[in-house]
């Protein structure tokens, strides 16, 4: 379980149908329902024990996968570069 | 509150400008059951990973080539490549439709042999064979391939020694206008070797001299090269006739026919671009109907393919072992088939897929296999869907080489099973075990023991 939540860039623009926009590339980007749903969780600043509560509540899944798969999805949107650079103060 | 489906969480990258360049749909269709048998059936009794080898599939698969060839020309005969795949189910399966033998070795022709094949009925091609191979294949009437002088020479001094009459054919490469030119093969037709050849055979009057073959090349695309080849076997005979007054049994015109599977690089998928049997069939038979030969001496039509006879016969099939991801962020599947078992992937374009339905999401995937070697690469780069652990795919199209040219490295080779025509499976291959590959060591007496 992440000590911090990982912040979505400030700039990025996210679209309601999921499409992303990064003006600093000029890439986009097109989330699935929940990769969007988790990008609005992240954004509205839930810690990820709530986050996860949500989804396990909402979805058919149990907690290993779901940690599984969030951490995957959020290693590819740090591997976009849509994820602020935590510098450690 | 019923809960809902879960689909895990994506993000993809939109290449614009890049869109898929045949227009072909992404979506991976599962392959659940082969000849009605569940995969995961098979592979729950009989482990994983697993050859499949479907017979309707074979039979099938011969009966429609045997029919291109045979409802254009009067006399056609297959001879099954041994190399392709000499499991002796599947050597059997085409010995039952009818198909002789096509063998480069001692140890194949013997195979073919014990497998009950008449010596007649074996070609025996290559440029590998010993004095003892080629003394067996004259006792038996064997159709003897001659690939160089050295094994003319040969020949022709067993035939004095052993007091018999060998019968032979000679192999001769030739320019078909493709790249690159096979010429290590036998005789070449246009520097003249293949002429001089076969005036030598008829000078030693030791040999019988029955027939002409060529072999132009592996996976061709084009039917053209062929009709080349068969029109230049074809010119022979008519000089054997007129020169010799020497009629032919059989022109060879070997395989090398592609399959359905997608080589490497190649722009359209190979289920969109490889000739079918009509079309290869049309181009050697127009050839051959229309050169000289005289219509009453048409000479029995021999066809070595093998490649494009078996590979549809043959599925993979496996489990995933992980999943993980590579320093540039692409996900990378690692399956329990190594390119040791799936020799093929060195040049196809493997059509890999999940046997049951996962998921409608798409990523960019590396499949590896499970040895610990930077080589082991199944797909570098295909659309599939996020299997996990424990999930299963399978491989299509790997009747064709891979039982033949796996090789024991690090894992241990897996059992085959053969679906019948009733969609029964039998074991016809007993996967390995340690004993297996330790029963072939010695181990000196010196180091039978030690103190860790």
């Amino acid at each position: 379980m992440p000590n911090t939540m990982p912040k979505i860039r400030k700039n990025i623009a996210i679209s309601e149908s999921g499409f992303v926009f990064d003006p600093l590339s000029g890439e986009s980007y097109s989330l699935n329902p929940l990769g969007l749903e988790i990008i609005h969780l992240i954004k509205n600043g839930q810690t990820y024990e709530d986050l996860s509560e949500a989804l396990l509540a909402k979805y058919e899944v149990d907690q290993e996968t779901f940690d599984r798969y969030f951490y995957d999805f959020v290693a590819a949107l740090k591997q976009f570069n849509l994820i602020e650079v935590e510098t450690d103060a | 509150m019923e809960k809902l489906p879960f689909e895990r969480p994506t993000i993809q990258k939109i290449s614009a400008g890049i869109p898929s360049k045949h227009g072909i749909s992404r979506k991976l269709e599962p392959l659940s059951h082969i000849d009605g048998l569940s995969i995961k059936s098979l592979i729950n009794e009989y482990g994983s990973p697993l050859f499949i080898l479907s017979e309707s599939s074979i039979r099938k698969t011969y009966k429609e080539a045997y029919r291109a060839f045979s409802s254009r020309y009067p006399n056609v005969q297959f001879a099954w490549s041994y190399k392709t795949n000499y499991l002796n189910a599947v050597c059997k399966a085409f010995h039952q439709e009818g198909v002789w033998a096509e063998v480069v070795s001692g140890f194949e022709y013997d195979k073919a042999a014990a497998n009950g094949v008449p010596g007649e009925s074996i070609i025996f091609n290559g440029p590998n064979k010993s004095k003892e191979d080629l003394r067996k294949a004259i006792q038996n009437s064997s159709l003897i391939h001659i690939d160089h002088f050295d094994e003319l020479y040969e020949i022709i001094h067993l035939s004095r020694e052993m007091d018999e009459r060998p019968k032979v054919a000679i192999r001769i490469n030739m320019d078909v206008g493709v790249y690159p030119k096979w010429d290590r093969f036998g005789f070449n037709f246009e520097n003249g070797e293949a002429w001089d050849a076969l005036n030598r055979i008829k000078a030693s009057k030791n040999l019988d001299l029955i027939g002409l073959h060529t072999h132009i090349g592996t996976y061709m695309m084009t039917t053209e090269a062929y009709k080349i080849a068969a029109s230049k076997l074809a010119q022979l005979a008519v000089s054997l006739e007129k020169k010799h007054g020497h009629v032919i049994q059989y022109i060879d015109i070997g395989g090398g026919f592609a399959s359905k599977n997608t080589v490497r690089g190649a722009y359209y998928p190979g289920t969109d671009t490889t000739p079918s049997f009509d079309d290869f069939a049309e181009a050697i038979t127009s050839a051959l109907m229309s050169s000289e030969i005289k219509p009453d001496h048409l000479p029995m039509l021999i066809l070595e393919t093998g490649r494009a006879l078996i590979d549809d016969a043959g599925y993979l099939a496996g489990t995933v072992l992980a999943n993980k991801r590579l320093s540039d962020g692409r996900r990378a599947t690692i399956i329990d088939t190594g390119v040791n078992l799936l020799f093929t992937a060195f040049w196809y374009e493997h059509d890999i897929r999940p046997i049951e339905p996962i998921s409608d999401q798409m990523e960019d995937t590396t499949i590896y296999g499970p040895l610990c070697m930077n080589i082991d690469v199944i797909r570098g780069n295909v659309m599939f869907p996020l299997l996990k652990k424990g999930d299963h795919y399978v491989v299509r199209r790997v009747g064709a080489y891979n039982t033949t040219q796996w090789m024991q490295f690090i894992n241990l080779r897996p059992q085959i099973v053969m679906l019948d025509m009733k969609g029964k499976a039998h074991l016809v291959r007993k996967g390995e075990t340690l004993d297996t590959i330790n029963s072939q060591e010695i181990t000196p007496e010196h180091l039978q023991n030690f103190n860790l």
